[in-house]
């Protein structure tokens, strides 16, 4: 077996394969499929200060290699985080990263710092883009500025493993990285869902409650490969892949092209289990091709 | 798992009838569904929630009722006996059934709607109960499975065009009028779950409906097919798909 540990700016992970955030709950939902204590990290569902409804139903369409969704950040808050789910995870032997979201800098230094007391929870993925909520999310996430802003903020209350996410709506994902890594950011991880719209031709209308959601599965990998390529040659700080990732070789790609890591998202509802095979697939290739540590394959592909 | 037969029971339906030829299948609730992957259609891309319709235990068979709507739904209606079937299940939570076997019970379904019924009919009759089953379809020739819901209970049918059973919608039919029942579950499109909804609040009948809001994971992880309820949003894939009717925030 190859050598799979790798780490993200000191945090130490197992192997390479996280989960990503809004497609794999708590982890305990998927316990029955996965042993959580296998998969690299879990990165938790999207959290934020105050509890959140989300956006109406119906908040998903399915599309040609991949799905939309505008689900809009429910969940019940940091605080029932705290309260509810984290003794929960506490003494099951990964990573659990907390995906935190906000409407305003503040906001997300706040919950950021509550976060910062949980034990075990290494460190936190700040979600400056997601494409589905009125206020905060991508806002921030599509100027060098607005990045900075929410990092500068939430690095001032937040001391472990911050994670930056980045979003793909943008022109120059570059610049986002760039601005993130000088204000203190330890790692990016990139691409969030690529927005996109839906409609029923036969009904004459919209398909998503808002009208537009966020695009994500195999349709998106090669704009996220593509993304991450160009990020992990332009920021000293590690990078995270994701976007459409389901097969090993589908990760090797982004390890190749400059990922210190990755994410499953979109995959883990066609194969619940999928989290684990991509970590075996990643070892055989490996091993069939003469590797004794993944790290030997991070950013061959200049 | 492995389809022993695929009957194509109508132009829109087909029955797929699965085992497990490895271990006997788990413990399964009326109600609950399966989330089967779709292989060989380049247009499904997420896998396909569908009820539970029958469970056979002598021959660790599960059966599903597939309407098919769209390619998806055609390539599984489209498979053959011997082919294998990558189903996730049992998923979500079934139908109460009832504290006594005296209760008066009524299952009521229209379209595929019926599929779920079957199998909590076969559960209803496993504890001494025998129920009234309340079956709507646009024709005759749309009422499916009929001598199977007749093996199990008393069958009353409605139909639009009045080729079978008394014509008009589930909530038209006499039996409404003439009979007190204790408890009410139903299946169906959703304008018809409503009225049944409302016929039982107005007869103060506890009453369950199963939804069929659209999934992705079927897991409760995406947040996709909330249900907006006395509780604010939940996940029908695992709060219900059943939910009693004074959960939800329905206008009736």
């Amino acid at each position: 077996m190859a050598d799979l540990t790798t780490d993200i700016a000191g945090l130490r992970l197992k192997n390479p394969v996280l989960t990503a955030s809004g497609t794999f709950g708590y982890g305990l939902e998927f316990q029955d499929f996965v042993p959580l204590d296998q998969i690299g990290g879990i990165i938790v569902k999207g959290t934020t200060l105050h509890p959140r409804q989300g956006n109406p139903y119906p908040r998903m369409a399915e599309t040609a290699q991949g799905m939309l969704n505008c689900v809009g950040l429910q969940n019940r808050g940091v605080d029932y985080f705290c309260s509810h789910i984290y003794p929960q995870l506490r003494d099951i032997p990964t990573n659990f990263i907390v995906n935190v979201s906000g409407s305003t800098p503040e906001d997300y230094a706040e919950c950021a710092a509550r976060i910062d007391e949980l034990e075990t929870i290494p460190a936190i993925e700040l979600n400056i883009s997601c494409p589905n909520v009125k206020h905060g999310g991508m806002a921030f996430g599509t100027t060098p500025e607005g990045a900075a802003s929410v990092v500068n903020a939430v690095r001032k209350t937040y001391h472990k493993t911050l994670i930056v996410k980045l979003s793909p709506n943008v022109t120059d994902i570059v610049a986002i990285a760039r601005a993130a890594e000088d204000e203190g950011a330890d790692a990016v991880s990139l691409i969030n869902t690529l927005m996109g719209m839906a409609i029923d031709a036969e009904h004459r209308r919209r398909i998503l409650s808002i009208g537009t959601g966020g695009l994500s599965g195999p349709a998106v990998k090669p704009v996220a490969l593509r993304m991450v390529w160009q990020v992990a040659h332009a920021v000293h700080i590690p990078v995270i892949g994701l976007g459409g990732i389901s097969t090993a070789t589908d990760a090797v790609e982004f390890l190749l092209a400059g990922a210190r890591a990755v994410e499953i998202g979109t995959a883990n509802f066609i194969d619940p289990a999928v989290s684990l095979k991509v970590v075996r697939g990643i070892d055989k290739y490996l091993e069939r091709h003469g590797f004794k540590s993944v790290n030997e394959i991070i950013g061959l592909c200049e | 798992m492995e389809l022993t037969s695929v009957e194509r029971l109508h132009e829109r339906y087909a029955l797929l009838r699965a085992t497990d030829p490895a271990t006997p299948l788990p413990p399964m609730q009326a109600g609950q569904f399966a989330q089967l992957r779709v292989d060989g259609c380049p247009q499904a891309f997420l896998r396909r929630p569908i009820s539970i319709h029958f469970l056979d235990r002598k021959r660790n068979e599960v059966w599903f009722l597939v309407q098919t709507i769209g390619p998806g739904t055609e390539s599984l209606a489209a498979m053959k006996a011997g082919d294998r079937l990558n189903a996730v299940l049992p998923l979500g939570r079934g139908f109460t059934l009832p504290a006594s076997a005296s209760e008066r019970i009524l299952l009521v379904g229209g379209g595929v709607g019926v599929a779920p019924l079957l199998f909590l009919g076969q559960q209803l009759a496993d504890m001494g109960v025998q129920p009234t089953f309340l079956l709507g379809a646009r024709s005759a020739s749309d009422l499916l499975q009929r001598e199977h819901f007749q093996a199990l209970g008393r069958v009353c049918v409605t139909t639009e065009d009045g080729s079978l059973g008394e014509q008009g919608y589930v909530t038209q039919h006499s039996i409404l009028h003439n009979e007190k029942f204790d408890h009410i579950s139903v299946c169906g499109p959703r304008p018809m779950m409503i009225a049944v909804a409302r016929y039982a609040r107005e007869q103060d009948i506890p009453c369950e409906v199963s939804l069929e809001n659209r999934m992705a994971c079927g897991v409760g992880a995406c947040l996709c097919c909330v249900e907006d309820t006395q509780e604010g949003h939940v996940c029908v894939c695992t709060e219900g798909p059943v939910f009693n009717i004074k959960q939800l925030k329905w206008q009736i």
